[in-house]
């Protein structure tokens, strides 16, 4: 197939952060997802779109191990990051997850301030010697997360307090605390008003110079913005995966292009 | 006419109005269909106007009658014969007793309804001749009482009369009236609904009244205690030391002797409760399997199932000795704090053990309901499980979880049987938790079960030290339920 | 997005840690651990309180069985008509003349004659010295049972007679040849006579039905001493409160989820039964003590007293859990109802009360239940020091009659100074619980068979 052509073309060139192997997940019974094979590129956004109950928030939340909390699910294949099976006996989930960091499709912030949000992450991995070096890091993360500017004079006052577009961007800012390799996104702007959602693509625009940025969108106008590589799911199958523009303007399989016009979805 | 026969005579009156409404109704139309409502709802009209009004002013009058009577009688008893209300009291129910006792006598036709009327203490052994048919008097029946006592069965007498011929008007009253209603265009069930209406009215307040019921008897007797003991005394005397002689003026009532000891005895239980039933809800609600839970769970809760008799019982014979044999003379540490099973441990430690599902359960509730997004943002951060639980989840839930330690806090300065049994009589102000201390609760107990006259401070003090607990217990629930509800609103 | 190319500029890889996910580092590995040792409190705490259930169960067990045991002495008694009816008519009224103190002699002689028989040796002279082995009370029962059957005078019957409380702790194991030197009860005499008529199956232990159904007795005769009265003391305050608390509380329920509109009325009521669901019980007591008893003359001690408080300390538990009934109905039931005409009045009483009926009765059964074990307010209407010796003589009786009930008579006898009161209390405990524990499960098996999902 022409797209996977031009996939290994690409793994030649760029780093591959994340390469799945017939990967299937199941819910008690449910086959939810079917021998998936993907290669997520460092340094690009990838998107994962498709219908709701596709299967691609599963996926997703596979990729670093989430899954895990929900007893009933179960993942076979493999999953490599960096060529290192993240489901070998010897991974621990704690050490993955802060490798791969997750932004929730509403914003989550803890019931603790802005600050103590931030610096969480950073004070469960030990990554900071002292009050100073984590201020450092409080204050890169927020300005990371494009949120310094508005919130470094209530650094103190509770992350609930924030307004639904700056909790989604300390969110995203306190993901990025823990200095992740991958972050993965759920539908990050699903729960906000169009103004939010402009400032947290543009996060997103800025985050792919340093991480490797996965996103579940169900919005295709928000995948062809924002990511240069995509994945379309149907029914649990990864049917389509290439280049955010060809997938948008040159679909190969018609499920993808009926997808793409609306026909199905 | 007694009371009760009244009430079967009214009662009848109403079966057998229930039966001719019935009747009229339907006789009233051609075709019973054309009633406005079912025939029963005409006959039931009936029966609820005769019986309703008349039943009720029969409970008023019931009530009142004897009120009245001894309020007009105690003024035939010449002031000089007695010093203070109580007295009055004891004269009264004298007067009471030797009224039943010329009743019993002529039921029982030892004194004609004349002689009853007009004997004399002056002519007459009285206690000599009540004592022959039965009625045992304390002392000889001086002439005032008898008088007061003659006046209240005349009184009685005449006031029953009344009561009848009032009770039976109205009945008939009501019979007639809705006996003229009962007519097929006339809406019985609206009327018949209403009545029902009210009584559920009245059952929904009877919850009013019980609180009403509570605050003005602990209100009142209080007042009478402050009248008799001073109130500052009461609240800031550092000493607990009731008289036994009964009325004298020599007891020393502070109550802070007594407050020390419940708040030692419930901060001793609360330090047993909380953490067992915090780490067994975080346990239960994050980490046990369905299976688990299932059975934990219920079992832990049999335990606030249990009686408090049954855990005063456990107090006073198992873990008092227990304590004894560890910290007592020549007990296993070899230390000599403890001079007997009952002390505040004792009490402390049985109440805790029955606050851990208290605590638990609702801990259990509260922490389910922080939603599980919070908990996905921090696994999501790579923590751990304990992690998520310490730094996420208890300070989400940390208000809810405040508020049900303070209703396990309020149930244990409410408890009674536990430190009844296990934590001894004697009020001290003490830092040992070894030494037996008392409580509000077990003072409120002796106090109101020993020998002492009711009109005395020392066993009116009981309900000072009532509203004390009610003011402080209701207190923290409110509080308690309010942070409870402040947090539920939070997720919702 | 100024800020956010700002925070571009600053290096973020020296931070990065570039480890194997195979490895764990000491920090994850401290982090785990710390991890388990969380787990492991939790653990411990849910065994902790299982232990103590545990403990608290097997204590109740262990001390209270030998309550339904008791020690029984089987001697022939000799009854001459000569002492017990000296006219020779068998004149019930004439026999009642000899007291107790004519027929105790006729016991002692019999258990010399027994001792005799059985070849075993007393060290006493008197024959009256053995009275101690027996309970105070055989000369009454012997008596009881002569005035029952005149016909026994003259003959020689087989009594099965109460043992004293001594050497029934003695079988037991509670009383010692050590504890009983300084005993004036008993001496370690007595023991020696009682090991051989033990050899002889002149004594021996047998379940003891006067416990379960028999009176309390005084103080110094435990061996006697029974629960049954109480028993019945309790039944008759729980037919109050089943009469008075379950209407009285449906009652207002429907009006408050069925009728009521927000105001300041309903709120207040709201108010009133959350707030009345946690004042402590001793508090209804006090209620009790001045408006039954002081203020409306009712008798103190009397089961109708008991079943009034009990009855306003249960209303608020059965309110709640049949509201919470009521509001599982759903709506569409009272929609049905109503669309075909039904007055609001026909539509709860016809249909949704029906519907929440087992669940009405389930939280009823576990009011009845808390009220049943509800000790501290019976204290304070004189339910406890009133020694219950006889059986209320009619229904009424039952109701205005002083008695005790039995979480009363448990505390009773835990204030009583004799150790074999104890384990009188340990066993009227499990005879709470048994009762306890059946209305538990009736209440869950009601719950399971008639909750309904909708």
């Amino acid at each position: 197939m022409k797209d996977n052509m031009e996939g290994r073309k690409l793994v030649d060139q760029m780093d591959v952060k994340f390469q799945t192997r017939d990967v299937q997940v199941y819910y008690g019974d449910t086959h939810a997802i079917k021998d998936v094979n993907v290669d997520i590129l460092d340094k690009t956004v990838t998107a994962f779109i498709g219908p709701s109950g596709c299967g691609k928030s599963t996926f997703l939340r596979s990729l670093n191990r989430m899954n895990d909390t929900i007893p009933i699910a179960r993942v076979e294949g493999k999953i490599l990051l960096d060529g290192e099976d993240i489901y070998d006996p010897k991974v621990d989930p704690v050490q993955l997850r802060a490798k791969v960091g997750m932004v929730f499709q509403k914003p989550n912030p803890f019931p603790k301030s802005i600050y103590d949000n931030i610096a969480y992450g950073p004070r469960i991995h030990g990554l900071a010697r002292n009050k100073a070096e984590l201020d450092d890091i409080v204050e890169h993360s927020l300005r990371r997360g494009a949120l310094w500017d508005e919130v470094k004079d209530r650094l103190q006052e509770p992350g609930t307090g924030l307004s639904g577009g700056q909790q989604q961007r300390l969110c995203i800012a306190r993901a990025v605390a823990t200095e992740p390799e991958v972050l993965l996104m759920d539908e990050p702007c699903s729960a906000l008003d169009p103004i939010a959602t402009a400032q947290v693509e543009e996060l997103i625009d800025e985050l792919k110079q340093n991480f490797s940025v996965v996103i579940v969108t169900h919005s295709m106008q928000q995948a062809a913005r924002v990511s240069q590589k995509t994945a379309f799911f149907h029914l649990g199958n990864l049917v389509e995966y290439g280049d955010t523009d060809q997938i948008f303007t040159n679909p190969v399989d018609p499920r993808t292009e009926s997808y793409i016009t609306g026909r199905i979805g | 006419m007694s009371p009760l026969w009244l009430l079967i005579l009214i009662l009848v009156l109403a079966i057998a109005g229930f039966a001719i409404g019935r009747t009229r109704a339907m006789a009233s139309v051609d075709d019973h269909r054309k009633l406005h409502s079912r025939p029963n709802y005409y006959g039931t009209n009936v029966a609820m106007l005769a019986f309703a009004p008349a039943a009720l002013l029969l409970a008023v009058w019931v009530v009142a009658q004897p009120i009245v009577i001894n309020a007009s009688v105690s003024h035939l008893i010449p002031e000089t014969s007695y010093e203070d209300a109580g007295a009055l009291n004891l004269i009264m129910s004298d007067v009471k007793r030797v009224a039943e006792g010329l009743d019993v006598a002529v039921a029982q036709g030892a004194l004609s309804a004349e002689e009853a009327r007009s004997i004399r203490t002056e002519f007459t052994d009285v206690r000599a001749r009540l004592g022959e048919v039965g009625v045992a008097l304390g002392a000889n029946v001086d002439r005032d009482v008898l008088r007061a006592a003659q006046a209240y069965r005349a009184r009685a007498a005449t006031g029953t009369w009344f009561m009848t011929a009032a009770v039976l008007i109205v009945a008939l009253a009501g019979f007639f009236f809705a006996i003229r209603e009962a007519r097929g265009d006339f809406r019985a069930r609206n009327r018949v609904e209403n009545g029902i209406l009210t009584l559920l009215i009245t059952a929904a307040s009877i919850a009013i009244l019980t609180t009403l019921g509570i605050v003005l008897s602990l209100l009142f007797n209080t007042i009478e205690f402050f009248r008799l003991y001073p109130a500052l005394d009461f609240f800031t005397r550092l000493e607990w030391a009731p008289s036994f002689s009964g009325r004298g003026g020599a007891s020393a009532l502070g109550i802070l002797p007594l407050l020390w000891g419940t708040f030692y005895i419930s901060i001793v239980a609360l330090l047993v409760a909380t953490p067992i039933g915090l780490f067994a809800a975080i346990y239960l609600s994050e980490y046990a399997s369905k299976r688990v839970r299932a059975f934990a769970k219920p079992l832990l809760e049999v335990l606030a199932g249990i009686p408090t008799i049954v855990y005063g019982l456990f107090a006073l014979l198992t873990v008092g000795p227990l304590l004894v044999s560890v910290f007592g003379n020549g007990g296993l540490l070899g230390v000599d704090w403890m001079g007997g099973g009952r002390a505040v441990m004792t009490a402390g430690i049985t109440m805790g053990v029955m606050l851990i599902p208290f605590v638990s359960s609702l801990s259990d509730d509260i922490i389910n309901a922080v939603p599980q997004a919070m908990r996905d943002g921090s696994y999501g951060l790579g923590a751990t499980q304990s992690e998520t639980v310490r730094q996420v989840v208890l300070p989400a839930a940390l208000p809810g979880i405040v508020g049900a330690v303070l209703l396990a806090a309020s149930r244990a300065i409410g408890e009674t049987m536990i430190v009844v049994l296990g934590a001894g009589a004697a009020a001290r102000m003490s830092l040992n938790p070894f030494e037996a201390m008392t409580t509000v609760t077990a003072k409120i107990v002796s106090q109101l079960t020993g020998d002492s006259d009711f009109a005395s401070p020392e066993a009116l003090v009981a309900f000072a030290l009532g509203i004390t607990l009610f003011v402080v217990t209701l207190g923290l629930n409110v509080l308690a339920l309010y942070i409870v509800r402040k947090y539920r609103e939070q997720y919702e | 997005m100024t800020d956010a190319t700002h925070g571009t500029a600053e290096p973020a890889e020296p931070r990065r840690r570039k480890a194997s996910l195979y490895a764990s580092d000491a920090h994850t590995r401290r982090r785990n651990a710390a991890e388990k040792r969380f787990r492991a409190y939790g653990i411990a705490a849910i065994a902790i309180g299982l232990f103590f259930l545990l403990v608290l169960l097997v204590t109740i067990v262990r001390n209270g069985t030998p309550a339904f045991t008791q020690t029984f002495v089987t001697i022939e008694v000799a009854l001459p008509a000569d002492k017990l009816d000296k006219s020779g008519n068998r004149d019930i009224e004439e026999m009642k003349k000899v007291s107790t103190f004519g027929y105790a002699p006729l016991v002692d002689d019999a258990l010399a004659e027994a001792l005799a028989q059985a070849g075993i040796e007393t060290p006493f002279a008197n024959a009256k010295d053995l009275r101690q082995i027996v309970s105070a009370s055989v000369a009454a029962q012997v008596r009881d049972a002569v005035l029952a059957d005149p016909a026994l005078v003259g003959t020689s019957h087989e009594f099965r007679l109460l043992a004293a409380s001594r050497v029934d702790g003695y079988m037991k194991g509670r009383v010692t040849r050590e504890s009983v030197a300084r005993d004036k009860n008993i001496s370690a005499e007595h023991l020696d006579i009682v090991d051989q008529m033990i050899a002889a199956g002149l004594v021996e232990r047998r379940f003891n039905p006067g416990f379960v159904f028999g009176a309390d007795a005084s103080e110094s005769r435990p061996e006697s001493a029974g629960i049954g009265v109480s028993m019945l003391g309790s039944f008759f305050m729980m037919l109050v409160v089943l009469a008075l608390a379950l209407p009285i509380g449906v009652a207002a329920s429907i009006y408050l989820e069925e009728f009521a509109t927000q105001n300041r009325f309903t709120d207040l009521i709201e108010v009133n039964i959350s707030n009345l669901a946690a004042v402590p019980s001793i508090v209804f007591g006090i209620l009790g003590l001045a408006v039954f008893i002081q203020f409306a003359h009712l008798p103190s001690s009397a089961p109708i007293v008991g079943g009034l408080v009990l009855t306003l300390m249960t209303l608020p538990t059965i309110i709640i859990s049949t509201r919470a009934s009521l509001k599982a109905v759903p709506p569409s039931i009272r929609e049905a109802a109503l669309g075909v005409g039904a007055s609001k009045m026909q539509t709860v009483f016809h249909h949704v009360l029906p519907l929440a009926m087992p669940g009405i009765l389930t939280g009823t059964i576990i009011g009845l239940a808390q009220a049943l074990g509800e000790t501290a307010p019976l204290l304070l209407i004189g339910m406890v020091g009133f020694i219950a010796s006889n059986a209320p003589a009619s229904f009424a009786d039952g109701f205005l009659a002083p008695n005790s009930a039995m979480p009363a008579q448990i505390y009773e006898w835990a204030k009583r100074a004799d150790p074999a009161y104890y384990e009188r209390a340990w066993g009227g405990i499990i005879i709470l619980l048994v009762f306890l524990m059946v209305m538990n499960i009736i209440a869950i098996i009601l719950r399971r068979r008639f909750e309904r999902r909708w």
